[in-house]
């Protein structure tokens, strides 16, 4: 085989924790190499040290039969490594031609920019990934997929000998995932090699030639594609086959509506939806991502606006206008940017558990520090939550026990429905078990529980019922007894597939 | 990959002195450094007269540094101090020369229409910055020219004398020989600051809104609230500052108080609270404004001319920063 891309034993390692430990690989040129493993498998970490990002700590690459130690970005980019990255980076305010040639922006005398050159050359490269488009036109009036394109034909600008795509597929819809399939496939046919990281296992047969799964920074395996299929590769991904590690508990019966929502609007271009939750049920909420899941989720909460719809909590209907009024009315909102939105990073864990009702534990305006550490020590240990001590800052916990510090800050509310958007996204199997015990615990209780989901095993291990988003809109409802991965996949993708 | 738990380093007791060395005892041992280095360097500076002018001479600007501290722990800034301060003062003089009132009234009035004017001023700057997502930068900037063009009209462009003779004289008053009055007050300003910030769920809110104002709002808080309520605070203080100066100097002036604001953020910076919010303390900021006015003093003592003191306590400021960045990479491998 000649392999254009070589690693020997590379291992990186980051404060308390391995990122990528022992993996030996080597990219045979012209292929198409998958990637695969589950959030913290070691992905991003690989990228980055092709991107010069990181440095490996031990272990060497080879690319092209020469030794490849980049220090920077731009290192890896002279070499002919050119990456796109699932966070496009391109300037918003600039052209689509200045962005493709940024780097080396033909020009007069004097340094002027000559723009004749500049646009007839990004025409060209444009052709080359399909795009039919005006190249003068700013990068920020483009929707995801084409900027997705326009990366990579800025990638393709400077000769890349090695194309590595990060999740290209993470936002884009279904039509436009299959342009992106055929330019791959034309790439390839030049003689490209690519390296294609992804977590949706249904589509990589399509494209790859061969695919290499990474589990906790180790490499599992190097196949084959051909003979494959999607149940194997989840086998390779997790290690085992997917058992039951939700613990779906049939002893809870679910009783009355704990909270209903009717024609909720977000806004005049989406259409309006009704759903409910039962006291004691898990109700899970599939769809693509950009399905308007976390929108519809939002809008219910107050975190943004709606026009219209009808929220009732026990039978009673509710004005909710600001998360404020939510949370006074029991309501908690899990948000899917753990870091953004859920947490206050540099500050302790106690303070972080007790913002959502600091009246617990003052008296006329003032701290009491003391109830405040014993009550946060109190769900600390309850949730099992792995920090030094209730002062280290959040910012230095894992995800697991970042997400577990979010429940815990509702608990400290009280609270008699909870909204998760992805509970689990970046958090570890441990941890990501404790979590659904503790949900377990809760429905329990009665409490009513929405959890929003991409991970489709997931739901279907956790979920009463399924309602499933696709392109703003409610499209259906699965009960338990009909649970079928492929039947849901379906729903989720009708609005985009048809006309 | 961080998904695995980070263990700490240290212990959590040694970790908390670290800490406490790295955020607070920093500044305060740069502040008795300096303090050592001119005691030996320059004449005159280690004499109880220097202490006292140099107590006198930081009150205004740590009043109005105690205010600006809750503002920068928002995340925001005041621009505006300065020039609200010079409204103030002929507010409040204004009101002190009224002959048909009793001196005692006359101040009482005085200082209650400086805190006012002052706190009116700041709950606009906060108001228009939240209610239209308008950066503090920029509303505050404006607040500074109508504030300095409000200060002309009501002075009519003239500097207002004659304060009652008791008001001057508790000005001049230095408690037991060695606490000038004025810095008295400061000091209770920066006392009330360091208890509402340290001990009640106010101080708290202000904390948490700088650190991450989104998180707080999707808890089921109002973090427009705390950000107007914080430059409502730095109102009053340049309203109380104002007062200050009023006992300072004695006169009421539309032109005072120019470049005041970037005093009092040079001293919550040095002090060691963040530009980009909720972290600092208002004891630092305390710091900080005695390490400016030492630094002057100690350089106008040293015969350092007026023209190369600036520059050296810019370079302190610059070098205050650049330790910012420096002290939260530290914290963060202690934490």
């Amino acid at each position: 085989m000649d392999a254009i891309l070589c690693l020997e034993g590379v291992g990186k390692i980051f404060p308390g924790a391995v990122a990528l430990s022992d993996v030996s690989l080597s990219i045979a040129r012209g292929e198409t190499h998958i990637i695969l493993g589950e959030n913290g498998a070691g992905k991003s970490t690989l990228i980055k040290l092709l991107a010069g990002i990181y440095q490996p700590d031990s272990g060497r690459i080879a690319f092209n039969g020469q030794p490849y130690q980049p220090k920077t970005p731009h290192d890896a980019q002279q070499s002919g490594i050119r990456i796109v990255h699932q966070e496009l980076n391109l300037l918003p305010y600039l052209s689509i031609a200045e962005n493709l040639m940024l780097e080396s922006l033909p020009r007069h005398a004097f340094g002027i920019v000559n723009r004749k050159a500049l646009n007839s050359r990004a025409v060209a490269l444009l052709k080359e990934v399909g795009l039919d488009i005006d190249p003068r036109i700013r990068v920020e009036a483009l929707g995801v997929a084409q900027m997705q394109l326009v990366e990579i034909a800025k990638a393709l600008s400077y000769d890349s000998k090695l194309l590595v795509l990060d999740e290209p597929t993470a936002t884009l819809t279904p039509p436009e995932i299959e342009r992106l399939f055929s330019i791959i496939k034309r790439l390839k046919a030049r003689g490209v090699t690519i390296i294609y990281i992804s977590h949706r296992l249904h589509e990589v047969f399509e494209i790859g030639d061969r695919v290499t799964v990474l589990r906790n920074g180790r490499l599992v395996a190097t196949r084959d594609l051909e003979g494959l299929s999607v149940p194997d590769l989840v086998r390779m991904m997790i290690g085992r086959d997917i058992a039951d590690e939700y613990g779906f508990d049939a002893s809870i019966v679910p009783g009355k509506v704990a909270l209903s929502v009717a024609n909720l609007k977000r806004d005049a271009s989406t259409p309006d939806i009704s759903f409910a939750v039962r006291h004691g049920e898990i109700l899970g909420v599939a769809g693509l991502v950009g399905s308007g899941r976390t929108e519809a989720m939002r809008a219910l909460f107050g975190a943004d606006p709606k026009l219209d719809g009808v929220v009732e909590i026990d039978g009673k209907p509710v004005a909710i206008a600001a998360p404020k009024d939510a949370v006074r009315r029991g309501l908690s909102l899990l948000t899917e940017d753990r870091k953004g939105q859920g947490l206050l990073l540099d500050m302790a864990v106690d303070k972080n558990i007790t913002i959502t009702d600091l009246s617990k534990i003052s008296h006329n305006g003032l701290l009491n520090r003391r109830a405040e550490a014993a009550a946060a020590n109190d769900l600390v240990g309850q949730l099992r939550v792995k920090a030094s001590s209730i002062e280290q800052a959040v910012r230095n916990l894992s995800g697991g026990n970042q997400q577990k510090v979010v429940l815990a800050k509702w608990l400290f509310r009280g609270t008699s429905t909870l909204i998760l958007d992805e509970p689990t996204r970046g958090v570890d199997i441990g941890a990501r078990r404790e979590i659904y015990q503790l949900l377990w615990m809760l429905a329990a209780q009665q409490k009513g529980i929405i959890m929003v989901s991409s991970d489709l095993p997931e739901l279907m291990g956790m979920c009463h019922r399924i309602i499933v988003f696709s392109r703003n809109k409610i499209v259906g409802e699965v009960p338990r007894a009909e649970f079928d991965q492929e039947r849901i996949l379906s729903l989720a993708y009708q609005e985009y597939v048809r006309p | 990959m961080s998904e695995t738990t980070v263990s700490a380093p240290v212990s959590p007791g040694r970790a908390k002195f670290l800490r406490f060395l790295v955020r607070d005892a920093g500044v305060l041992l740069a502040l008795v450094l300096i303090t050592l280095f001119f005691s030996a360097t320059a004449p005159y500076f280690a004499t109880s007269g220097n202490a006292l002018k140099i107590f006198v001479q930081i009150a205004i600007n740590t009043v109005l540094a105690a205010g600006m501290t809750f503002v920068i722990l928002t995340g925001g800034i005041d621009l505006s101090v300065g020039s609200v301060l010079a409204l103030c003062t002929v507010v409040g003089a204004t009101v002190m020369i009224d002959e048909s009132l009793s001196p005692t009234i006359a101040i009482t009035l005085a200082l209650l229409a400086c805190m006012a004017t002052g706190a009116v001023c700041g709950f606009l700057n906060g108001w228009i910055s939240t209610r239209w997502k308008i950066p503090s930068f920029i509303v505050t900037l404006g607040m500074l020219n109508m504030a300095a063009g409000a200060a002309r009209v009501v002075s009519d462009n003239s500097t207002i004398t004659g304060l009652p003779q008791s008001f001057v004289d508790f000005g001049n008053l230095i408690i037991g020989g060695f606490l000038p009055s004025i810095f008295l007050v400061a000091v209770l300003v920066i006392a009330a600051g360091w208890f509402v910030l340290r001990f009640t769920v106010f101080g708290r809110m202000i904390f948490a809104v700088g650190t991450n104002d989104e998180a707080v709002r999707l808890s089921g808080h109002n973090p427009d609230f705390y950000k107007v309520a914080a430059f409502t605070i730095s109102g009053l203080t340049a309203g109380i500052a104002a007062m200050v100066y009023l006992l300072r100097l004695n006169i009421g002036s539309p032109i005072a108080g120019v470049g005041y604001e970037l005093n009092a953020i040079a001293a919550v910076i040095i002090g060691g609270t963040s530009l980009s919010g909720g972290k600092g303390s208002i004891i630092g900021t305390l710091v900080g404004a005695c390490i400016l006015q030492v630094l002057s003093t100690g350089l106008q003592l040293l015969g350092v001319g007026d023209n190369f003191k600036p520059i050296v306590i810019g370079l302190v400021i610059v070098l205050a920063v650049i330790l910012d960045a420096y002290r939260e990479r530290l914290l963060r491998r202690i934490r």
